[in-house]
């Protein structure tokens, strides 16, 4: 079974479909039941046996790049580092197809945000390369 | 630690027999590196056989076993006999030298010549007898990861000389290292941190040693009270207070009262003493706080440059600080810290607390919101948004907010139903 990772950003990608303020001016519940959703989504991955992982990365990021002998590695944060594309955190899915990891994503995708309301947040999908050697 | 409901065997007993087994193996001369791989591989062996077949003489089980490895490993039929004999011979420890064993195996696994992952994770296994699997688990680590971080550790080990007496602030160190790691996998690795503490409070009369055990029973005990039933943080001063466990409490106090009276003040000790006065509140409003600011004092006068050598204490401080003499005065002495922590999460989230308790609701949902942007640990981050989200409710941008959120929508936890797979 293919694997897929459901990127999602801080920042980045396609023009917001409904644009929302940051999470910490949303109204307390609205906070509460997006961070409840997002522990449901893992728990129904796990259940439906399609859960490899997930993890969640800080805002802040560092470029680094060898300096070369002798030298201190040389580290950036980035080109217009307001801007750039910047992941937030992913789900690893194991799944049966292609079109299974696009529902799953548009699922993540509908998590509540202010109001209630979903949130149509993009969500990146990405095929994880496979190390097994295919039998055709 | 391990959850198969068939499994009837005690492995607390089992692993406590880690460390003398072990110990008697360095001291009769055998390579550390290879008598404690030799020992977990026997430790593999026990879990899979006693279950079904429970020994007579466990401890003397293990060292067969573990004796019979290192010989299999050295391929030496003199040598099988040599080690087989003696091993019988050996005479049962006492009950100290059960405690030195212990001490003997932490100043090994807590050799200053080690990095901290190392010492912690070559504690876990040697001395407190978990599996490498165990351990990786509690790291979220792959198990290959860990058996080689635990290899690499005994590799530097070798050649040095482990019969000299340690650094006992290393040990104590670790240990609190392996408290603060955690609860969250499938070993419990605060419960371990103490079940250690416990037996090297046994081996060493050293104060700071049981303050440490005091410090892990007293925070330990209010650990029921610390995640709601969603999994969420609990502050100090919303925990219900009839969830904290009492025998521990007592027990914490009890250890530390012993440690005090020796008057030999320390890290630990002071800050047990401060984790007893939380403790001892019927409610947050009546907490000591005059007491616990005195107690910090004491803790920052321990080191000579406390902001820079030790800016956790004085942060601890300002809250301190904020409670008895002002919300003003808890944030002026966070001041102090800004160049050293302020870019920690904890550094702007005390002093949103600070705000908050000085009724400065805006400057507070900023505070939390900023360190909520530096949080490294999910469950914080989250907290901290929702602590930030909550100053704002009931700030000026409440009213703005809530009727944007009341349009009569429903919130369903779940916008649409997943398809099955």
């Amino acid at each position: 079974m293919p694997k897929y990772l459901l990127l999602k950003h801080y920042r980045g990608g396609p023009e917001p479909h409904r644009p929302v303020p940051p999470m910490d001016q949303w109204a307390p519940e609205d906070v509460d039941a997006h961070i409840a959703f997002l522990r449901h989504v893992s728990e129904l991955l796990e259940k439906n046996g399609e859960y490899v992982d997930a993890q969640a990365l800080t805002p802040e990021r560092t470029w680094v790049r060898y300096g070369g002998p002798d030298a201190a590695p040389v580290t950036t944060d980035g080109p217009l580092p307001e801007t750039s594309d910047l992941v937030a955190g992913w789900y690893m899915i194991d799944v049966e197809s292609h079109k299974r990891a696009v529902e799953l994503a548009a699922y993540v995708s509908a998590g509540p945000g202010p109001g209630g309301a979903p949130l149509h947040e993009w969500i990146d999908v990405r095929e994880v390369m496979s190390e097994a050697s295919s039998d055709d | 630690m391990i959850d198969e409901p068939a499994r009837r065997l005690d492995e607390g007993a089992l692993r406590a027999l880690v460390p003398r087994v072990l110990a008697g193996l360095v001291r009769r001369g055998e390579d550390f590196d290879a008598a404690e791989d030799a020992l977990q591989e026997a430790l593999l062996e026990a879990l899979r056989v006693w279950p079904e077949h429970p020994p007579r003489d466990p401890r003397g089980w293990l060292a067969t076993v573990a004796t019979r490895r290192l010989v299999d490993a050295r391929r030496g039929e003199a040598a099988r006999h040599r080690r087989e004999e003696a091993n019988c011979a050996e005479p049962r420890p006492a009950a100290t030298e059960e405690g030195d064993d212990t001490l003997f195996l932490l100043f090994c696994c807590c050799h200053p010549g080690l990095a901290p992952a190392a010492q912690v994770a070559l504690t876990l296994r040697a001395v407190g007898g978990l599996t490498t699997r165990e351990i990786a688990d509690a790291f979220y680590v792959p198990e290959a990861t860990m058996a080689q971080r635990i290899s690499r550790a005994k590799r530097a080990l070798r050649g040095r000389r482990l019969d000299r007496p340690g650094d006992l602030a290393v040990v104590l160190r670790v240990l609190y290292l392996v408290y603060t790691a955690g609860h969250a996998g499938r070993v419990d690795l605060a419960g371990e941190a103490i079940r250690l503490a416990r037996q090297l409070t046994l081996a060493t009369a050293e104060p700071e040693a049981r303050g440490l055990l005091a410090l892990m029973l007293l925070n330990h005990a209010r650990l029921p009270a610390r995640l709601d039933s969603e999994g969420r943080i609990v502050t100090l001063d919303r925990q219900d207070r009839g969830l904290w466990d009492t025998r521990e409490i007592a027990e914490g106090v009890r250890v530390l009262r012993s440690a005090l009276v020796v008057q030999r003040p320390g890290r630990y000790q002071v800050e047990a003493a401060i984790a007893a006065l939380h403790d001892d509140a019927a409610s947050a409003g009546e907490t000591d706080w005059p007491q616990i600011l005195a107690w910090y004092d004491d803790l920052v006068a321990l080191t000579g440059d406390p902001v820079r050598q030790d800016p956790a204490a004085v942060l601890g401080r300002a809250v301190a600080v904020g409670h008895v003499l002002g919300a003003a005065a808890g944030l002026r002495e966070t001041d102090r810290l800004r160049d050293v922590i302020g870019e920690r999460h904890r550094w702007h989230a005390v002093r949103g607390h600070l705000h908050e308790l000085g009724g400065d609701l805006p400057a507070a949902a900023a505070a939390y919101a900023a360190a909520a942007h530096r949080a490294t640990n999910v469950a914080e981050r989250d907290h901290l948004v929702r602590q930030a989200a909550r100053a704002r409710a009931v700030g000026p941008r409440a009213a703005e907010t809530r009727s944007n959120s009341s349009s009569g929508q429903s919130r369903p936890a779940a916008p649409f139903r997943i398809p099955d797979t």
